[in-house]
């Protein structure tokens, strides 16, 4: 029992394929593990009637013979997608009891490839978090331990990443704003890809950032992020900023072969007291890109350290445009109103109920940044160093450089409830190494690197050219093949 | 610039947020730090540069000007705290 939830996308598809398991067999191998995963609070929807329903389906498919790669293969689908008539709640209590009567565009390709949907995965809050413990439905458990504490699978997809490494599920989607893919997969020790801005569409998707705001895959191989970002691809009338470009077979390019490619490492993400560890993997790392035939050049991204202010600006202040729409009217809760109580009290009193403290705090920032008088010092100012920050990754790649190697998070993963006293600006440097990706809409990669010296997984991460996620996915799939990560949690729970 | 329990009032107001009195001055001192760390912006020369509009250089595209959808009453309002005979229902608006 349980067994068949370990596999690969890859390894699932060549096996329903050649007959040796159905996907059903998985399907239930899954939702027995789930079952048995409370601990971890990763699932907090349970869909088992459609899991088993769409697998029938999809065994049907495969025994016609000309199944896509993602059919059969039961995936966990974060809260922030619409998924029609399951609850879709972003973790947030402002959503309770919708149910939304359209499905994401994303969700929808990957049901249409023939994917089975398990559940619905925990985040933080409307994706604003870096530790997971601002959801609604309390804390997600990485499935990694290494004393008695608790530890944290990273955010915002902790959710995924923690059912994705504890083998819930074969892979889980994700969001990426920030950073909530790629910081929360080196967290847990697993891959995470947040494709070019424009490469996946984001209609039906909860919004917190919309001019950062990419979904991507949570998977357990850099081959199995290849099919399942190929499925998830491609452009969308419904949403405006989605790209008129053809998508790649990902797969294909997956050769390993990265000799002449030249690799940049940026002098500015050597940050002062920065741990020997992250610093050590971050060296062997470029090690093993040297050994694979690549070309090491050391480059400047001077504006990397405005990269962090400039978003706390520009993400809130599109989160408070955005969150605008939970009003109590529509959908998801209202508060209960005292005698009297006019329209503008119902507004405030339901956002004050439904809205966690990370939420409004982000809400309020937003506000202030955009009100009248300020606009031009924060707001207009954020968006110009955006241009400066996006310009310096412009340079850059006009000199050659084919793929940037950064560490992908400063720590390994912390202890649930450790960072609770700390301020909140502490919490967002979780995401210095992620975080001007988003900001210059480029493809970004974490791939499990190494464990540090207690145990831990570490990541580094691989930002490639806008629009060529094929080459940048060869890239971390040759680095997979050099750090040669094959260490998994062992089961407490 | 530094908020004072005042401007914090302000801003929850204009985000249509509760907060009670007594948490203004935490909610001020939270949001002068968060504050103070965007004050990094200051040092960068910013002289001439455009501010970004959109990440990747296209332009949004236009549709035709038709009616795509509709007639879906029902499901618009399937998931309203308060719909009452094919409409979203609110507390009283004017006095």
């Amino acid at each position: 029992m349980g067994e068949l939830s370990k596999l690969t996308i890859a390894e699932a598809r060549d096996g329903m394929r050649a007959g040796a398991f159905t996907s059903v067999d998985v399907t239930k191998d899954c939702l027995a593990e789930i079952e048995g995963a409370g601990a971890l609070n990763a699932f907090v929807h349970h869909t088992p009637e459609i899991a088993l329903d769409q697998a029938a389906a999809a065994d049907a498919r495969i025994a016609g013979g000309d199944a896509p790669a993602m059919c059969g293969v039961p995936l966990g689908i974060k809260d922030l997608f619409a998924t029609r008539g399951v609850a879709t709640q972003a973790a947030s209590s402002i959503l309770n009891g919708f149910k939304p009567e359209y499905e994401s565009t994303i969700t929808q390709q990957l049901w249409d490839a023939g994917s089975v949907m398990l559940g619905k995965l925990n985040m933080d809050q409307f994706a604003m978090g870096s530790s997971n413990e601002t959801s609604c439905y309390g804390d997600v458990v990485n499935p990694w331990k290494i004393d008695a504490r608790n530890l944290t699978p990273g955010g915002s997809s902790g959710g995924s990443a923690s059912a994705v490494a504890g083998d819930l599920c074969l892979a889980a989607t994700g969001t990426d704003t920030g950073g909530s893919i790629r910081q929360p997969a080196a967290f847990a020790g697993i891959v995470g890809i947040k494709p070019t801005y424009g490469r996946c569409s984001r209609w039906g998707v909860v919004a917190f950032a919309s001019s950062l705001d990419q979904a991507g895959p949570m998977t357990k191989s850099v081959r199995d992020a290849a099919i399942m970002l190929e499925a998830m691809s491609g452009h969308d009338p419904k949403d405006s900023t989605s790209a008129e470009l053809a998508v790649p077979d990902f797969e294909a390019a997956l050769t390993g072969d990265i000799r002449g490619k030249k690799i940049g490492i940026p002098a500015e993400y050597r940050l002062d007291g920065m741990p020997q560890e992250i610093e050590d993997l971050w060296s062997q790392g470029i090690a093993m890109m040297k050994d694979a035939g690549a070309e090491i050049v050391d480059i400047s991204l001077p504006h990397t350290k405005y990269a962090l202010p400039a978003y706390y600006v520009v993400a809130p202040a599109e989160a408070s445009s955005n969150l605008a729409r939970y009003d109590g009217v529509r959908f998801g809760h209202r508060a209960s109103l005292a005698q009297g109580d006019g329209i503008t009290e119902m507004y405030e009193k339901t956002r004050a109920e439904g809205f966690g403290p990370e939420v409004q705090r982000r809400v309020m920032i937003g506000t202030y940044v955009l009100s009248a008088g300020f606009y031009d010092a924060y707001y207009n100012r954020a968006r110009k160093v955006r241009t400066l920050i996006k310009k310096d990754f412009e340079d850059v790649f006009a000199t050659g450089v084919d793929a940037i190697l950064t560490p992908a998070t400063p720590s390994a993963a912390f202890g649930l409830g450790e960072m609770k006293d700390a301020d909140p600006v502490q919490m967002y440097l979780n995401d210095v190494f992620t975080v001007t990706v988003n900001l210059a809409g480029l493809p970004g990669i974490a791939v499990p690197a190494g464990l540090d010296k207690q145990g831990l997984p570490l990541g580094l991460q691989l930002i490639g050219r806008p629009w060529e996620e094929a080459d940048l996915l060869n890239h971390a799939y040759a680095l997979e093949q050099a750090a040669g990560f094959v260490a998994k949690p062992e089961k407490w729970w | 610039m530094s908020i004072d329990t005042k401007t914090a009032g302000r801003v929850a107001k204009l985000a249509r947020i509760a907060v009670p009195e007594s948490a203004l001055p935490t909610l001020a001192d939270e949001l002068n730090g968060i504050l103070a760390f965007m004050e990094q912006l200051n040092e960068v020369d910013v002289e001439g540069v455009e501010p970004m509009t959109s990440v990747t250089p296209q332009r949004l595209k236009r549709r035709e000007d038709v009616v795509t959808d509709g007639s879906q009453q029902e499901a618009v309002l399937a998931n309203a705290p308060d719909a009452r005979e094919g409409f979203f229902a609110v507390p009283k608006v004017v006095e």
